[in-house]
C-alpha cells in the first residue's frame, strides 16, 4: 500500500510538471490550450532521438527538452496563438484542438507510431526497499528521481513567483491585464516568456516521462484528459491547487488501477465529474478567483 | 400608462418571415430523397451523411443556440448506438421500436448528464462533458460481455422498416429510412428554434443574466434543451446501428465529438442547416483525404481546423478577404 | 415634473420589505445591516456616493446575489429563497446600470420574447414566435411607445447607447412590473435622448412602486417623494426629499462634497 502512494506521488508530481504550464496559461492569458500535450511529446521525442542518435546523456536531454521546446513554444506563441487570445473558448478548443491533431498526425509521419523507447542510465534503474509485509515500501530509482527533480521544479516555481520581480509582474498581469500594462508592464513579453516557460516545463515533463508514460504520437490525446483535470480541479489561481489537484490525481489513478483495475479509469473520471459538480470553479481555488 | 398605445403597424410578419419555409428547402429535401433512387451505389454515402447531420444538428441545439460548449456530445450517440443494437439482438429486431426504444434511452441518460452541465465556465463544461463520454467509453471497455468490448457488437440483424421494406444490398432503404428520421427530427428541431422555447435559449446563450432578468428559469431550460439534444443525437447513433448492423467503441470515442465540432464549425453554427452542410463537407472531405493519404488525413483535418479558427469560416468563403479588410466579430 | 403619485403614500400597503441585509465578501462588508421598506405607488430614490453599495443591494434584492443574512419579503411573502427568475415572474423587476440586452436580437424579437415570457408563453415550442398577434402587438406598441419602431429589426449590437438605453427600459415595463428597480437609467445617455427616458419614467403607472438610484440630483429631488441614502454599505438616513436636503449628515457625506453630478 506504501508503495502504491509513492507510485501515486511520482506519478502525481510528474502530471504536475506536465499540467502547470496549462494552468498558468489558462489563468494568465484565459487560454485553453488543448494542444498542450504536444510540446510534452516532443520533449520525449527530442530525449529518445538525442540519446539514439546523438549519443547525449540522460541528464544532459531534461534540459535540452526544457530549452529546445521552450523555444518552440515561444514561436508559436509569437506567430499562432497570440491573435487566439480574445477568441471565445470554443475558437480557442477548436484551434488547439486542431494543432494538436496536427502534431499527432505530423510526428507519426516522419517518426512511425510504435512507442518509443528510453534507455535509462544505471543507476536510475533498481530499486530499494524498506519494511516488509504490508507496509513494504517499494521505491523505484527512477521514481525517487523524478519525485526529486519536480519537487525542485516546484520549489524554484514557488520562488520565482513569490520572491522575483517577474513573478510578481506575472501575479500582476494575472489578476488584471489591463491595469498591469498601466502599471508599466510589458503584458505581452510576459505572456511569451511564460508561454513559452510553461511549454519547456511540458517538454520536460515529457522528457521525464517518457519511460513511465510511453511516447508515442497519440500521447498528447492520451493524456490531455489528465492535464485538464489537474488545471480544472486545481484552478488557475496558484500553482500549489494544481500540485495537490495532481497528486491526489496521480494517488488515484494508481490506486484505483490497482486495487478496482475491472474500474480502472473510470473511478478517475466520475471522481472528477463529481469534485466540479460540487465545486465548479475548482477545489483548491480561493475564493472569488476566476 | 399601463395600457399603452395601441400600434396599428404590423408587428407579426416580420416575426413571422424567419420562421417560413423557404423554397430552396423544398428542393434541397426533395434531391437529398432523390438521391438514392438516381445513384444508388451512393446510397451508404447518402445514409452516412444524414446520420451525421442528425448528430450535428443535435449539437447545435446546445451548442450553436444555447451556448453549452460540449467536447463529449458522442456519449450520447454511442450510447443510443449501443442500445439500438442490443435492442435488436436481444429483443426485437424491428427497426422503428428500437429506434424509439434508443431515443428514450437516450433521452434519460441526457437528462441525468444535465446536471453535470448547469454550473461552471466553459472549461469546467468541456471537462464535464469529455469525461461523461470518457467514463461511457471505459464502461462500454469494461462491460465487454454486454457490449462485445473492442471487437464491438456483432452480428445485428435488423428486421424490415415498418414490417414492409427489407434492407437491401445497396443501401437504398436505409438511406431513405435514414433520410426520413433526419427529416421529422429536422421539422421537430426546426419548430423548436423558431418558437418562444427557442428564444429563450439564444436569450441564454447571449446574455444569461438578463435572461434570468426577464424570468427565463435558466436552469430549467438547459435541463430540457440538452435532453432534447442527447435524444436526437441517440436517434443518430441508433440509426448508424441499425443500418450497419454493427456497434463499435469508436461510436463512443473523442474522434466523434471533435468531427461534429469540426461539422458545425465548417457549415457554421446557429442555424440548422449548418449541421447539413458541415455534415455533406466533412463526409466528402473525409471520403476524398482517405483516399489520397489514408493515415494522415488526421493531419488535414487538424490543419482545417486550425485556419477555419484563424481565418474565420466566413471570410475562408470569401478569398478576397483574407488580406486586410475588416473581421465580422 | 413628478409623476402622478398615491394620495397617502404612507398608508399605502408594503410592496417589498428588506430586513436586516448584510453581505459579506471575504473581509469586505458592502451591505450593513439594511432595511428598506417600498410601498405602493411609492416613487422612493436610493442615493449615497459611489462605492456605497447601492447596486449590491439592488442585487440582493432581485436574488443575484444571496444575502448572507437577513430577510426580502415581496408583496408579503419571503422570497429570500428564491431565485432570481421566480422573484421576476412575482412582479419584481429591475433595470442594469451597464445595459444588459441581448446583443445578437432585434428589439423586436427582445421584446416578443419578453412579453411571451410574461404571458407563460416560453413552454411552447411549436408555434413560432410571432404566431400569437397578442403578443406582436404588445411588442409592437412598446416599441413605438419608447420610439425604438425605426431601428425594431435592427441588431442591438449596432444600436445607439440611446436606444439600447431605451430598450433596457423597455424590457422592464414589458415585464409588467409590480415593483421596478430602476439602477440609474439615465447614466451615460447623451442630453438629447434624456427627456425621451425621464418622460417615461415619470408617467409610469401610479401603481407600480419604483425604487431609482440615481446621482443627478434634478431627477432625484423631481422624481422622488421619499429618500433612502447608503453610506458604506449602511443605511445613514431616510425621510421625505426636503428632510434629506435638509440633513446636514447627508449634506457633508454626499452633496456637500460638490457631488451633484449630473450623468
Amino acid at each position: 500500500m506504501l508503495t502504491i502512494l509513492f507510485d501515486g506521488i511520482a506519478y502525481g508530481m510528474l502530471l504536475f510538471v506536465l499540467a502547470v504550464g496549462l494552468a498558468v496559461t489558462l489563468g494568465l492569458m484565459n487560454f485553453i490550450n488543448l494542444a498542450h500535450g504536444a510540446f510534452a511529446m516532443a520533449g520525449g521525442y527530442i530525449t529518445v532521438f538525442a540519446m539514439q542518435k546523438a549519443g547525449v546523456p540522460f541528464l544532459a536531454c531534461l534540459p535540452l527538452a526544457f530549452v529546445l521546446t521552450a523555444l518552440a513554444g515561444a514561436v508559436l506563441e509569437r506567430l499562432l496563438y497570440r491573435p487566439m487570445y480574445g477568441r471565445p473558448h470554443l475558437d480557442q478548443v477548436l484551434f488547439s484542438i486542431g494543432l494538436a491533431f496536427m502534431a499527432v498526425a505530423g510526428l507519426d509521419y516522419f517518426v512511425g507510431s510504435s512507442q518509443q523507447n528510453i534507455h535509462l542510465p544505471e543507476w536510475l534503474r533498481g530499486r530499494t526497499e524498506i519494511g516488509d509485509g504490508a507496509f513494504l515500501l517499494g521505491m523505484g530509482h527512477y521514481r525517487i528521481f523524478i519525485i526529486a527533480v519536480c519537487a525542485l521544479l516546484t520549489v524554484v516555481l514557488q520562488a520565482i513567483l513569490t520572491r522575483t520581480r517577474f513573478g510578481s509582474r506575472l501575479r500582476a498581469a494575472v489578476d488584471d491585464p489591463r491595469v498591469a500594462s498601466g502599471l508599466g508592464i510589458n503584458v505581452n513579453v510576459v505572456f511569451l516568456l511564460t508561454f513559452a516557460a510553461g511549454s519547456g516545463l511540458a517538454g520536460l515533463g515529457g522528457a521525464l516521462g517518457a519511460e513511465i508514460l510511453g511516447m508515442d504520437p497519440t500521447f498528447p490525446l492520451k493524456y490531455m484528459i489528465y492535464f485538464l483535470i489537474v488545471v480544472a480541479v486545481g484552478g488557475t489561481s496558484s500553482i500549489t491547487g494544481p500540485l495537490m489537484a495532481a497528486l491526489l490525481l496521480g494517488i488515484a489513478d494508481v490506486a484505483g488501477k490497482y486495487y478496482i483495475p475491472k474500474m480502472g479509469a473510470f473511478t478517475v473520471y466520475l471522481l472528477m465529474i463529481v469534485i466540479l459538480m460540487w465545486r465548479p470553479q475548482g477545489l483548491f481555488t480561493r475564493k472569488g478567483a476566476r | 400608462m399601463s395600457t399603452p398605445v395601441t400600434t396599428t403597424r404590423d408587428w407579426q410578419a416580420p416575426l413571422m418571415a424567419k420562421a417560413r419555409w423557404r423554397p430552396w428547402e423544398f428542393v434541397l429535401w426533395a434531391a437529398a430523397f432523390a438521391l438514392p433512387l438516381v445513384f444508388p451505389s451512393h446510397s451508404l454515402m447518402v445514409n452516412e451523411i444524414a446520420i451525421v447531420a442528425l448528430f450535428a444538428m443535435s449539437l447545435d441545439l446546445i451548442l450553436g443556440y444555447t451556448g453549452i460548449v460540449s467536447l463529449g456530445h458522442a456519449a450520447f450517440f454511442g450510447f443510443g448506438a449501443y442500445a439500438a443494437a442490443l435492442f435488436a439482438k436481444h429483443v426485437m429486431p424491428d427497426p422503428t421500436v428500437g429506434l424509439v426504444v434508443a431515443v428514450a434511452l437516450s433521452a434519460l441518460l441526457g437528462l441525468v448528464a444535465s446536471v453535470t452541465i448547469l454550473r461552471g465556465s466553459d472549461l469546467t463544461r468541456l471537462m464535464v462533458t469529455l469525461g461523461t463520454a470518457l467514463l461511457l467509453l471505459e464502461l462500454a471497455n469494461k462491460l465487454d460481455w454486454l457490449t462485445g468490448g473492442a471487437d464491438g457488437l456483432q452480428g445485428v440483424v435488423m428486421g424490415p422498416v415498418l414490417g414492409l421494406f427489407e434492407f437491401d444490398l445497396f443501401g437504398r432503404t436505409a438511406a431513405w429510412y435514414s433520410l426520413t428520421v433526419l427529416l421529422l427530427l429536422f421539422v421537430v428541431m426546426r419548430h423548436i428554434v423558431h418558437s418562444p422555447f427557442g428564444a429563450t435559449l439564444r436569450a441564454i446563450h447571449d446574455n444569461r443574466l438578463r435572461a434570468m432578468a426577464i424570468g427565463v428559469p435558466v436552469a430549467a431550460r438547459m435541463v430540457t434543451i440538452y435532453t432534447v439534444a442527447a435524444a436526437i443525437a441517440g436517434a443518430a447513433g441508433a440509426l448508424l446501428a441499425q443500418t450497419t448492423g454493427f456497434a463499435s467503441l469508436d461510436v463512443l470515442a473523442f474522434d466523434r465529438s471533435a468531427d461534429v465540432l469540426l461539422m458545425l464549425v465548417i457549415g457554421g453554427v446557429g442555424w440548422l442547416y449548418g449541421g447539413v452542410a458541415g455534415a455533406i463537407v466533412f463526409k466528402l472531405l473525409q471520403d476524398w483525404l482517405s483516399s489520397v493519404t489514408p493515415q494522415y488525413w488526421m493531419f488535414w483535418i487538424g490543419l482545417i481546423l486550425v485556419l477555419l479558427v484563424l481565418v474565420g469560416r466566413e471570410r475562408l468563403l470569401r478569398p478576397w478577404t483574407w488580406f486586410g479588410g475588416g473581421r465580422k466579430a | 415634473m413628478t409623476s402622478a403619485t398615491v394620495s397617502n403614500v404612507n398608508d399605502a400597503p408594503v410592496v417589498l420589505e428588506a430586513q436586516g441585509l448584510v453581505m459579506r465578501f471575504g473581509g469586505i462588508t458592502a451591505t450593513d445591516n439594511v432595511s428598506l421598506q417600498l410601498r405602493r405607488g411609492a416613487r422612493h430614490a436610493l442615493i449615497g456616493p459611489n462605492g456605497a453599495g447601492k447596486t449590491t443591494l439592488v442585487n440582493l434584492l432581485t436574488g443575484v446575489l444571496a444575502p448572507t443574512a437577513g430577510r426580502i419579503a415581496l408583496l408579503g411573502q419571503d422570497v429570500t429563497r428564491l431565485a432570481p427568475h421566480q422573484r421576476v415572474a412575482r412582479g419584481m423587476v429591475r433595470t442594469f446600470q451597464i445595459n444588459q440586452l441581448f446583443d445578437a436580437m432585434t428589439p423586436l424579437e427582445t421584446l416578443a420574447l419578453v412579453v411571451s415570457q410574461q404571458q407563460g408563453l416560453t413552454r411552447q415550442w411549436w408555434r413560432a414566435l410571432g404566431s400569437s398577434k397578442a403578443v406582436a402587438e404588445r411588442a409592437g406598441a412598446l416599441l413605438e411607445q419608447f420610439h425604438l419602431a425605426d431601428v425594431a429589426q435592427q441588431k442591438v449590437q449596432h444600436l445607439a447607447y440611446g436606444k439600447r438605453r431605451l430598450l433596457e427600459i423597455a424590457i422592464a415595463l414589458a415585464c409588467e412590473p409590480r415593483v421596478l428597480l430602476l439602477d440609474e437609467p439615465v447614466a451615460g445617455v447623451p442630453p438629447g435622448e434624456r427627456e425621451e427616458l425621464l418622460a417615461t419614467v415619470a408617467a409610469l403607472p401610479a401603481d407600480v412602486s419604483v425604487l431609482l438610484i440615481e446621482h443627478d440630483m434634478d431627477l432625484v429631488f423631481s422624481f422622488a417623494d421619499r429618500m433612502t441614502v447608503l453610506v458604506n454599505g449602511a443605511l445613514l438616513t431616510e425621510g421625505a426629499p426636503d428632510e434629506i436636503a435638509a440633513d446636514a449628515r447627508v449634506r457633508e457625506v454626499y452633496l456637500g462634497h460638490g457631488e451633484a453630478a449630473h450623468g
